[in-house]
């Protein structure tokens, strides 16, 4: 069996805006393992993207404990989180999150100036298809280009887990596909743990794992004997 | 250039005309420091360098004929180094070509050839020589009015010997580096000049032989003054000592020290202004852009960017537009030290001027701006560490605005829409529009505290010259005179009235402050010179007691009513009791008055007059001037209406420039905040301004919600910035005071306007700049960016 690379316990997250309490994440308990595809499913509020910012060390927990590998996220400083999320975490967001003033290579510049073994920002962008349009800026890029620079810049860094949440969100179904296409292709070319929140159940078939997330606690896991291919993906 | 380093470099040439507006009030707060502080060093070092070099005297004094034979005993006292005995006279002078009499202080060249102390540095010629009556040197200033030079002559009265004395050379003194002549408060090198003659001469002319009646002292470095002043009076005083007086009451200098002052005040005063106004246009202008990148930050901090590094980063930003300001400033500063320099030289007769540009200066202006650059920035960048990443990657909530007490207030007036949202905005970010207000009124703070000088010059020449000076001409004598001189005054032709005035030098004593000080004789019935109360505009009445300046019942703790104690310098060591009868507030001078007869009564002396006031009838003036050139009784002689015409050029002069650099920065200032408010505003609204114009809102009213804002703000501005100037005009009066003179502080309505006018023409051009942004929005691609 593969090594668990995050698990946690008891993980529970209480939002307080005034008087109003909002349970988001109401004590799971999860396992993710080393080289998987993992598809996070649920509804919307139902706390996808809250267990995914735990787990890359953007959001902390109210209670309970998550772990990467043997070290304990939920005990960490924020000092000890930034090292963290510089040395092993790639984030892809729905909205891309791309600096309108940098150029696609500079966007991945930026995380390559920062780790310990990157490849080079135009190796990035070539394994998302993007060598052609690397001195562009964003406003001068398609949405669906715009997110492959975004995970270009994620797994610039050689990262040992990719956390997406919807990266196919703002995307129509074409674009969507070749935006799935590179994240399965980095999955099986570096072995890259990858997280992908959706609410395209279709994505679940090219998963080796599916988490379904229902009212802030897990309800139910599947492990899929056979995947298909990002391509074969009904929209 | 690493990926962060390039954004920085984007962010600022995106950011242009906001970093430059901040940049240029920054600017300005550097270069006025530079050139203040680097002037003020550089005049205090030449000066200094002057004095120890030409051996300028610590203590003076006048006396009426004291024989030499007291040199070694004063040379005596306690810590003297250096001592001169001299003659000092005041004489006519007829100039060729000039109807009105000129005046001359003579000094005496010792026979040594060269003065010992105060020594005069020689520009052309040659010093006088012993016996040879009819040699003189002159100061420079005295000689480029005139255009003499080596060779040529006028004609000197002499003690009522007029004879005609041809110029041997021209100089240079320590003592006279400022000139102006007794009764003057301005210099008029063309009727009062500074000149030496050899001592022999001087003293056969004067009767002095064997004997002086002015001396100076040089003391050993360190030496406390008070004692040796002491020592010396009591030495001179049977021989009329006139009370030593040290280098802070010695004319020139004093008026040196009260430039350098100024320079102090204004490198105090001015930059820390613009230095806050810009580190709160940094803070604004970094707040907004964090505000706007917060995703950027919490995607750095995603990507596993410390806080610090993201911190740095934007602290960057802050220094880049620290250091175009700084650069700025050195090169404005460099410059208008130049211009300085020169004004300085053209005031101030210096032989050489020490005008080193100096590295230090420059470090202390650069490290002032860079720091407010950062202050303004560390306050909004301590939120990006307060940021964090998983809150900053989802969009912020719409702000949210609240039903407070303000709001109520509003909505009881129901304005229409468009205001509501300007006072609610107003309401919701309250610290930012008062901190706006606030940055925009000093800018109208600067102008009233630039101009408001005029104002109180105005009055001060109204009060000094024409309420209470009402003489046309004072008319000096060379001893004491009795009033009986008076009729052959006013036989004199062209005076119509001619009134005695008489002084004498005192101490005067209260508890333990004492002051040395000449005091007036009144006589009742005079109507020339009135003892006149600035601040009242009624004329005082000394009675049985005596009168004192304002300052100088500061300087002595006394009220009207307190007893003080008077001991008058030529006639004894009697102290006499008088009772304060009245204070009255006077710009010029530290003055006491007495009666005359209350005089006689105390030093058993008839009242004996130095000076007479004197009405002259115009048409009788040639004939008047040639009657006093020839008179011998007469040894000075002071034009009132020349000293306000020169004071009214003079202040006619500086008062276009002043006008101009003082509006220039004001508007420097109200553009800085208008503008980048604006900008901001325009950023944070653009959504919200953009879909009112889809709703089918017109330009106009879409501009009124955005500048309406800033224009109440401006209004609440200016009457804030017109309060605030008059706390700075009224603290700039007090730092000035001093033993010379006090300035009223008096701000016209016609200043209040200018300042009010200024800002508001700053403001509005700022807005309408604004106003075209705002005009050409693109609302397809406003509503498109998300934020
Ligand atoms: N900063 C916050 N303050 C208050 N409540 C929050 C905050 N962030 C999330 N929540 C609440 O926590 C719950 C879970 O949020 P979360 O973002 O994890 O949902 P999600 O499953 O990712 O939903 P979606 O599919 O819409 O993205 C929601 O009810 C949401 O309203
Ligand atoms: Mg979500």
């Amino acid at each position: 069996m593969a090594s668990r690379v995050f698990h946690t316990e008891g993980i529970t997250k209480v939002y307080r805006t005034g008087n109003v309490e909002v349970h988001a994440l109401r004590g799971v308990d999860a396992e993710l393992f080393m080289g998987e595809f993992t598809v996070l499913l649920g509804a919307s509020g139902s706390g996808k993207s809250t267990l995914l910012n735990i787990l890359g060390g953007l959001d902390s927990a109210t209670a309970g404990k998550a772990w990467f590998r043997d070290k304990e996220l939920t005990a960490m400083r924020e000092r000890e989180l930034t090292r963290y999320r510089r040395d092993h975490v790639g984030f892809v967001f729905q909205f891309y999150n791309l600096v309108p003033s940098l150029t696609a290579r500079e966007n991945v510049a930026l995380v390559t100036e920062v780790a310990k073994d990157p490849m080079s920002p135009e190796e990035a962008l070539e394994r998302v298809g993007l060598s052609a349009r690397i001195d562009h800026f964003p406003a001068e890029l398609s949405g669906g280009e715009q997110q492959r620079v975004a995970i270009a810049r994620a797994i610039a860094k050689r990262p040992e887990v990719l956390l997406c949440d919807e990266p196919t969100g703002a995307l129509d179904s074409k674009t969507g596909v070749q935006v799935l296409e590179a994240l399965d292709r980095i999955n099986r070319d570096l072995g890259t743990t990858t997280v992908i929140i959706t609410h395209n159940a279709g994505i679940r078939a090219m998963a080796h794992r599916v988490i379904q997330i229902a009212d802030g606690g897990i309800a139910d896991v599947v492990v899929n004997e056979t995947r298909i291919d990002a391509s074969e993906i009904e929209w | 250039m690493r990926a962060l380093d390039k954004k920085l470099v984007r962010d600022i040439r995106r950011l242009w005309a906001q970093s430059l507006a901040i940049a240029a009030v920054l600017a300005v707060g550097v270069m006025i420091m530079v050139m203040a502080f680097g002037t003020q060093r550089s005049l205090t070092e030449t000066r200094d360098t002057y004095y120890e070099r030409s051996r300028m005297a610590d203590i003076w004094s006048g006396a009426q004929r004291a024989p030499k034979s007291l040199l070694p005993e004063i040379a005596a006292i306690e810590g003297v180094a250096r001592v001169e005995a001299r003659i000092s006279q005041f004489a006519i002078l007829d100039i060729p070509g000039m109807d009105d009499p000129a005046m001359g202080q003579l000094l005496s060249v010792p026979a040594g050839g060269v003065p010992e102390m105060n020594v005069p540095v020689l520009r052309e010629g040659r010093f006088p020589e012993m016996g040879k009556e009819n040699e003189v040197m002159l100061a420079l200033a005295f000689a480029e009015a005139h255009g003499f030079g080596p060779g040529d002559s006028f004609a000197i009265t002499l003690n009522g010997q007029k004879r005609e004395v041809v110029v041997t050379g021209v100089a240079l003194s320590p003592e006279f580096i400022y000139t102006i002549g007794p009764g003057s408060i301005m210099p008029d090198d063309q009727r009062f000049g500074v000149m030496w003659m050899a001592e022999d001469v001087l003293a056969a002319a004067f009767n002095l032989s064997g004997a002086f009646n002015s001396i100076t002292l040089g003391v050993t470095r360190g030496t406390d003054l008070a004692p040796v002043k002491d020592a010396l009076e009591n030495i001179l005083k049977p021989y009329g000592g006139t009370g030593p007086y040290d280098r802070e009451q010695q004319v020139s200098n004093a008026f040196i020290q009260g430039e350098l002052d100024q320079l102090d005040v204004m490198a105090r005063v001015v930059p820390p202004i613009f230095l806050v106004v810009s580190a709160f246009l940094v803070n604004m202008v970094l707040g907004r852009l964090i505000t706007l990148e917060r995703e950027q930050i919490g995607l750095l901090k995603a990507l596993g960017y410390g806080d610090a590094e993201i911190v740095w980063h934007y602290l960057k930003l802050s220094l880049g537009i620290g250091a175009i300001g700084v650069l700025i400033g050195w090169g404005a500063g460099y410059v208008l030290s130049s211009v300085m320099a020169n004004i300085y030289v053209e005031y101030f007769k210096f032989p050489y001027l020490v005008f080193m540009q100096r590295p230090s200066v420059y470090a202390i202006g650069a490290a002032a701006g860079l720091f407010s650059a950062m202050l303004g920035a560390l306050l909004s960048v301590r939120r990006i560490a307060r940021l964090s990443p998983a809150v900053a990657m989802s969009p912020p909530a719409p702000t949210r605005f609240r039903r407070g007490i303000f709001d109520r207030l509003i909505t009881f007036f129901r304005p229409r829409q468009p205001t509501m949202m300007i006072l609610r905005s107003i309401g919701r970010w309250p610290v930012r529009a008062a901190l706006t207000s606030f940055g925009i009124s000093l800018s109208a703070a600067i102008i009233v505290a630039g101009l408001f000088m005029f104002d109180s010059f105005d009055e001060l020449i109204d009060i000094a010259f024409v309420q209470a000076n009402r003489q046309d001409a004072i008319l000096d004598f060379a001893i004491p005179r009795p009033e009986s001189v008076l009729d052959d005054i006013e036989n004199l032709p062209g005076v119509m009235v001619a009134e005695g005035a008489l002084t004498m030098p005192a101490r005067l004593y209260h508890e333990h402050y004492s002051r040395t000080i000449a005091v007036e004789g009144y006589r009742e019935g005079n109507r020339l010179v009135r003892v006149f109360d600035g601040n009242e505009r009624v004329d005082v009445k000394p009675e049985h007691g005596i009168v004192l300046a304002e300052r100088l019942a500061d300087h002595l703790q006394v009220r009207t009513g307190d007893m003080i104690e008077v001991e008058f310098l030529q006639v004894d060591d009697t102290r006499h009791k008088v009772i304060v009868t009245g204070t009255v507030s006077q710009f010029f001078g530290l003055s006491a008055y007495m009666d005359n007869d209350n005089l006689a009564a105390l030093t058993g002396r008839a009242p004996q007059m130095l000076m007479a006031n004197v009405v002259i009838d115009e048409a009788f003036e040639k004939e008047l001037y040639q009657a006093i050139k020839d008179a011998p009784a007469i040894s000075g002689i002071t034009l009132l209406s020349q000293v306000r015409r020169g004071f009214d050029e003079t202040i006619k002069e500086s008062a276009g420039i002043t006008l101009t650099v003082y509006t220039f920065l004001a508007a420097l200032i109200a553009i800085g905040v208008v503008y980048n408010s604006a900008r901001i505003q325009l950023s944070e609204r653009a959504r919200e301004l953009a879909s009112l114009r889809i709703l089918g809102f017109t330009r106009g009213e879409v501009s009124y919600i955005l500048l309406g804002e800033l224009f109440i703000l401006t209004i609440v501005a200016i009457p804030l910035g017109l309060w605030i100037g008059y706390g700075m005009a009224a603290a700039m009066i007090e730092s000035f005071k001093s033993d010379l003179y006090a300035l009223p502080l008096i701000v016209t309505d016609k200043t209040y306007w200018r300042a009010a006018l200024v800002v508001a023409g700053a403001s509005l051009a700022s807005a309408l700049i604004v106003r075209r942004r705002i005009d050409r929005m693109d609302l397809v691609s406003v509503m498109k960016t998300r934020e």
